[in-house]
């Protein structure tokens, strides 16, 4: 297996963005109305580590579920490497989702009478790609975070942080082009929280997109680009070391969301 | 924009049951209990079926072994309603149609038969006396149980066989010397006791005596009532038209002729009529079977709720989530019929083995026992199925 980082450092030019959001708006049809988005535009490029930082209500979750075509927007595109989600059908998605997204959740989502080697393997499953040959991904992604002896075990038997490490073994036995992590440590202690977030880092540099969403500041500020998030708009995106390419997107954006997302030359004191 | 080309898999069936397997392991008790409503609708219905199946053909093996070639010929009544006599050249001349191959014939005799001198006339037991010729016990298939039957010398004494009910009846059941009864006013010696005959039942009842015998002690005239004819198989229905007429060439409407096994064979197929109301018990059972396994999927399908919303975040679409959860239901029935099958299947074994019948299981028992309950899984598990299939995947996932 080739190094995907290599192949980043191969390839000339601009990375490619792999999630692109332009003035999404989500509005929950409850009574009243509620408007968990507001002209929403973002772009995560290849090779990216991005934390969504905000409070609760702030609408990271509902942007959660759009960045992973679980749930569609009012108005307002998302596209996943490159192809615009608006047109697909719910199965579609699925088949997107199969192939495209990973993702991690606080809860893990670990079926607990199954092995840990099948658990990973399962997120190769609607993917079209036989038993066999899951399983021996699943071997090499369990390898990946750590766990590579522990294939036979059952999660039930697996501390806290060794099973989140299952599960992002799951997020990325399909090498997707995007993993998504929903508090990825909020279940588990500092410590181990610690681990999770090195582990994510380390995926990151050899070349996985993550995008984290947390709302614990700190989490955040150690991610190389952060956007913060209130009352469904993006308030601040800081891009860290990653070429920035916000002036892209702004100029992408039309007039209504220019005036909403805070541009990172502006926020730089 | 380019429009993606994204395939979307069916899963493998491989997967689909490793799936559908997962999710009963998870749940083996509850899953075993729901199963077991439709294992026991299933082993009824199988039972009920296999058992009706084993005891008729145990009759009519029985049947085949006493053979089918058996006639009767039975003195009817005049056209006065008087009950007629056979001649006494009767056997003989049935004896001479070609195609029958034995007579023998017994004579009613209108005599009582008690077990001492001191029973009340009125307590006859119902058993008649027969004077019956030499070799009738292979004919109407029986045997001799205990000591021996009525032989040339024998017939002209004042000895007795007693038919298998007739025995019990008298209490009598083993012969020794000087075992006697009181038949007709005099002491008759017991030398025999007989099997039952399936096919002549009213030899059970009789106690039976040589025709010389009868005409000595008893004043009997010597008519045969009843003539025992074994023709070649082939011929039965040929030799059964004639008897009437060679029995009695004067009136032969006066002469009953009838074939004892193909009364049997009617009682076989009209037992099977009671199995109506066991396989009614056994459908409703069924149906319970099938309320249990819809019941535990509704609440599958509320409890899995992240599990349905984890498969939806992992590239599933409805369609999967639909299959899982119909495959699932059927399977859980289908385990429960292969073990209904099984229990029924050995419910019957075991009987028929005790009665001495043959073990038949009819292929439409199990196979409807296992259709049925594929299909009860199925209707159970559509609706449980559909509304996770509509389940939204983000309530699914971010609600629990």
């Amino acid at each position: 297996m080739t190094d995907p980082a290599d192949a980043r450092h191969i390839a000339y030019g601009p990375p490619t963005a792999v999630l692109e959001l332009e003035s999404v708006t989500r509005v929950y049809s409850s009574e009243p109305q509620v408007t968990a988005l507001r002209g929403v535009s973002l772009t995560v490029r290849e090779g990216e580590l991005v934390a969504v930082v905000g409070p609760s209500g702030s609408g990271k979750t509902t942007l959660l579920h759009l960045m992973g075509t679980l749930d569609r927007p009012s108005s307002g595109t998302v596209r996943i490497t490159g192809v615009d989600t608006r047109r697909m059908s719910d199965r579609q998605l699925s088949a997107l989702r199969a192939t495209s997204i990973g993702f991690i959740f606080q809860q893990f989502f670990l079926a607990e009478h199954s092995r840990v080697l099948d658990n990973v393997a399962d997120g190769l499953l609607y993917a079209g790609v036989g038993l066999d040959e899951r399983r021996e991904r699943a071997v090499e992604a369990l390898r990946l975070v750590g766990l590579g002896e522990r294939w036979q075990a059952r999660p039930t038997q697996l501390s806290g942080g060794q099973r989140q490490r299952v599960a992002i073994a799951r997020a990325l036995v399909g090498e997707p082009a995007i993993v998504l992590a929903d508090e990825p440590t909020g279940n588990l202690d500092s410590a181990t929280g610690e681990s999770i977030l090195n582990l994510i880092h380390e995926l990151n540099t050899r070349g996985t997109t993550i995008l984290v969403i947390t709302h614990d500041q700190g989490i955040a500020s150690r991610m190389p680009r952060q956007i913060s998030m209130l009352d469904g708009r993006i308030v601040a995106d800081s891009s860290g070391d990653v070429a920035t390419t916000r002036g892209d997107a702004g100029s992408r954006a039309d007039g209504s969301s220019r005036g909403e997302v805070l541009l990172p030359w502006e926020l730089r004191r | 924009m380019i429009e993606p080309a994204v395939a979307v898999r069916p899963l493998r069936p491989s997967d689909l049951v490793r799936v559908a397997g997962g999710g009963l392991r998870t749940r083996k008790i509850r899953a075993a209990l729901s199963a077991l409503g439709i294992a026991i609708g299933v082993a009824a219905i199988v039972a009920v079926l296999g058992l009706s199946a084993s005891s008729e053909a145990g009759l009519l093996a029985e049947i085949d072994r006493l053979g089918t070639n058996l006639l009767t010929v039975t003195n009817g009544q005049t056209l006065f309603g008087q009950t007629a006599e056979l001649p006494k050249e009767a056997p003989a001349r049935i004896g001479r149609i070609s195609a029958v191959t034995e007579v023998q014939y017994t004579g009613s005799v209108g005599a009582s038969v008690y077990r001492s001198q001191f029973i009340p006339s009125i307590d006859t037991n119902a058993i008649s006396v027969r004077a019956a010729s030499l070799d009738l016990l292979p004919v109407v298939g029986t045997s001799v149980a205990h000591g021996g039957y009525l032989n040339a010398a024998s017939a002209a004494e004042p000895v007795a066989v007693l038919g298998a009910a007739a025995g019990q009846r008298l209490g009598i059941d083993r012969v020794f010397p000087g075992e006697r009864v009181r038949l007709g006013g005099q002491w008759f010696y017991v030398v025999g006791i007989l099997n039952p005959a399936v096919l002549a039942p009213e030899i059970d009842s009789s106690v039976l005596i040589g025709f010389p015998a009868a005409e000595t002690f008893l004043g009997f005239d010597g008519h045969p009532s009843t003539i025992y004819v074994r023709s070649q198989t082939d011929q039965v229905a040929g030799v059964q038209s004639l008897l009437g007429r060679a029995a009695n060439p004067e009136a032969p409407n006066q002469v009953n002729v009838s074939q004892p096994s193909a009364a049997l064979v009617a009682r076989a197929a009209a037992q099977s009529a009671l199995n109506t109301l066991f396989l009614g018990l056994g459908a409703v059972a069924l149906l319970v079977g099938g309320i249990g396994v819809a019941n535990i999927m509704v609440i599958a399908v509320l409890e899995r709720r992240s599990e349905i919303g984890l498969r939806r975040a992992l590239g599933a679409t409805r369609g999967h989530i639909r299959i899982q959860f119909l495959t699932e239901a059927i399977m859980l029935a289908l385990v429960g019929g292969t073990v209904g099958v099984s229990m029924g299947a050995i419910a019957t074994a075991l009987y028929a083995t005790v009665r001495d019948w043959p073990v038949v299981i009819p292929p439409p028992a199990w196979a409807g026992g296992l259709a049925a309950a594929v299909l009860i899984g199925a209707v159970a598990g559509l609706l449980p199925a559909l509304r996770a299939a509509r389940m939204s995947p983000t309530e699914a996932l971010w609600s629990v």
